[in-house]
């Protein structure tokens, strides 16, 4: 470790530099309209698909005469990053023209705590507890992604049984991510009463896991080479009812909600986007099935045992609020079914991989053999090594394509740890989704990107 | 089971791309390098040709920018293994390419100077890099030439160094926060 090195920063931004139209907080705020180029116009106008300013000058319609909105005709607010609705520490910067949005910029940062430097500093033993801990609603996919991950690096493969406890456990995830969102979104949206049913339906998933893995969120239950611990007794039974449970609770959603005019009005034609917007913003997941764009991993891409599952994929036709909402709850009914067929093929056999280099040797051991003590201790103190080389893995989180990239140089640390977040890239489809609409319709469409902000800042 | 899986369908990838080029030539993809990563393509591109490479693999069907992100050799050990012809640098970055007619994917490493860490951006055909960018430029310092909005994103715009890179003194300095110089 030498001194810190000089910083690599160009003149506007370094903190000596004049700041020209800016506030104290610098750059990572919205310009002021008076000094927009032409490409920012563009995007003023909703286009993805950018180009040099000297394009743009082309392309962008000189605003007419007499139109160009002067300071005091629009407006820059700022929303969050105190918002109840912008779900965490989300900072949005609206320039507005009267009620109607014309440009938008999220600024993000305020949840930051280095989990990708933490994960380096952690041995790959110890890399779940840091990974889970981004997405919370969704905990155990970062550790399935970052699980695999390594399991690559090692050129090892869980156990069957580990296979399906994964899966049955993500998916179970997926419905209580998926339950968090419909409670945040009818709360958004002033149906407050669905706040209260979604939040009842995921506390009973979440109590499931808690029976599982001891914990209701950040779990550390999948780990590199299969799962924590085998499924406990009666698991079976919990799940049967979990399935019986929630079939008839959806259909009061729909009821309360899905058909209903007030909703639909509030929800149909806002914050549209289109399935090539999302291509080029690298939007996945709900947001880009919205847009009728088939396209799930676990389908497209299959991993764990998802080529022997028989699900569908949920896709939307018009990339609006609606057809988020309506995915997400039709995925929760799809989930089920994968749920159903993880407890008919659950295969019997070891939930973790009999590796005595990634697997501790079990409680029991420790008792009547020295060695075994011993391998425990080192196993937990220096952990295991990976051979050297780099891997990314994804799989399908409730939000979207959920990446962990490592570089391993040999040793029982991470050279670097990235975790591909679906969340912070799905944000910059919000200026699009936004452009033209009503304020009031912004806290709809924040919503409907679900985004969580452990995730996003990492 | 579950590697055997996931390396399904970038096995046939592969037995798809040794058909079209003899096995024991270095495999080439825009005459650049290709070196497979436990069963996953990775292309090495130089700096040079990064952008018209991935206009290229952009006009071949690579229209979604999945993930970026750079990595600080530094303090690496080991001999970095790098296919002939490209220099190891102490930056590199990672840019993960998705097309989904067929679900391929590609990784496309580039390898950036330290002395000038200058990429051109890829906005203009990625637009989704915005924000993994100014991520990188936050955490790596990695200019991206072009970036309409080269700043900080998770770290306060005051803040000093980049915390990723290898040298950065983490942990034995204090948080900084931002001075609030006038009452607002």
């Amino acid at each position: 470790m030498t001194a810190v090195p000089a910083p690599l920063v160009d003149a506007a931004e370094s903190p000596d530099a004049p700041d020209e139209g800016r506030t104290s907080e610098g750059g990572q705020e919205m310009t002021s309209a008076q000094v927009l180029g032409a490409a920012e116009r563009l995007r003023e106008l909703g286009a993805v698909l950018r180009m040099s300013e000297a394009e743009a000058e082309g392309a962008a319609p000189e605003p007419p005469e007499g139109e160009v909105l002067a300071d005091d005709q629009t407006m820059i607010i700022n929303m969050g990053p105190q918002h109840p609705s912008t779900h965490g520490v989300l900072r949005l910067m609206l320039e507005l023209n009267g009620e109607t949005v014309l440009r938008t910029k999220p600024v993000i940062g305020y949840l930051h705590t280095g989990m990708e430097w933490t994960g380096e500093e952690l041995t790959y033993m110890q890399g779940c507890t840091n990974v889970t801990r981004m997405d919370y609603a969704a905990p155990l996919f970062t550790e399935l992604a970052f699980s695999l991950t390594v399991e690559k690096l090692l050129g090892i493969e869980a156990p069957e049984r580990a296979v399906w406890i994964r899966m049955l456990m993500t998916e179970l995830n997926r419905m209580s991510s998926h339950l968090l969102f419909l409670a945040s979104n009818g709360m958004d949206l002033g149906a407050v009463s669905m706040m209260i049913y979604g939040w009842r339906e995921r506390e009973e998933v979440l109590r499931f896991f808690e029976k599982v893995t001891g914990l209701r969120m950040n779990h550390n239950y999948i780990r590199v080479g299969g799962v924590a611990a085998d499924l406990p007794d009666g698991w079976r039974d919990d799940v049967l009812r979990l399935l019986d449970l929630i079939p008839p609770r959806l259909d009061e959603y729909d009821v309360l909600m899905t058909g209903q005019p007030i909703w639909r009005d509030r929800l149909q034609g806002v914050g549209m986007i289109t399935a090539d917007e999302c291509l080029a913003l690298g939007v996945t997941g709900p947001i880009l099935r919205s847009t009728g764009y088939a396209w799930d991993l676990r389908r497209n891409d299959p991993y764990l045992a998802y080529d022997q599952i028989d699900f569908d994929i949920v896709v939307g036709s018009y990339g609006d609020c609606f057809d988020r909402y309506a995915i997400r709850l039709n995925e929760i009914r799809e989930s089920m079914r994968i749920v159903r067929q993880c407890l008919d093929q659950m295969p019997k056999g070891d939930y973790r991989i009999q590796d005595k280099k990634v697997t501790p040797p079990p409680r029991a051991r420790i008792d009547e053999s020295m060695e075994a003590l011993i391998h425990h201790f080192k196993i937990f103190t220096e952990g295991f090594k990976v051979p050297e080389g780099e891997a990314y893995v994804s799989v399908e989180s409730p939000r979207g394509e959920l990446g962990c990239y490592i570089v391993s140089d040999g040793t029982s640390h991470p050279y670097r740890m990235h975790v591909r977040a679906p969340s912070f890239v799905n944000l910059q489809s919000l200026p699009h989704m936004m452009h033209g609409g009503f304020i009031a319709d912004a806290v709809a469409v924040i919503s409907s990107v679900d985004p969580i902000m452990g995730e996003v800042d990492r | 089971m579950t590697v055997a899986d996931e390396t399904t369908p970038e096995a046939s990838d592969e037995a798809r791309e040794e058909t079209h080029e003899s096995a024991p030539e270095p495999e080439l993809l825009h005459d650049c390098p290709v070196a497979w990563s436990h069963g996953q393509k990775v292309l090495h591109v130089p700096a040079g040709a990064y952008l018209k490479v991935l206009a290229s693999l952009h006009t071949e069907g690579f229209l979604t920018c999945i993930d970026l992100c750079a990595v600080d050799y530094l303090t690496y050990e080991l001999p970095r293994e790098l296919p002939d012809g490209i220099e190891p640098q102490r930056f590199e970055v990672v840019v993960s390419l998705l097309a989904h007619q067929g679900a391929r994917r590609l990784r496309v490493r580039v390898q950036v100077d330290a002395t000038a860490p200058n990429l051109p951006t890829l906005f203009s055909m990625y637009p989704g890099t915005e924000a993994m960018e100014r991520e990188a430029f936050d955490m790596f310092g990695i200019v991206f030439d072009g970036h309409p909005d080269p700043n900080r994103i998770l770290l306060p715009e005051d803040w000093v160094g980049h915390p990723l890179r290898k040298d950065y003194n983490s942990g034995r300095i204090p948080v900084q926060f931002k001075a609030t110089t006038d009452a607002r």
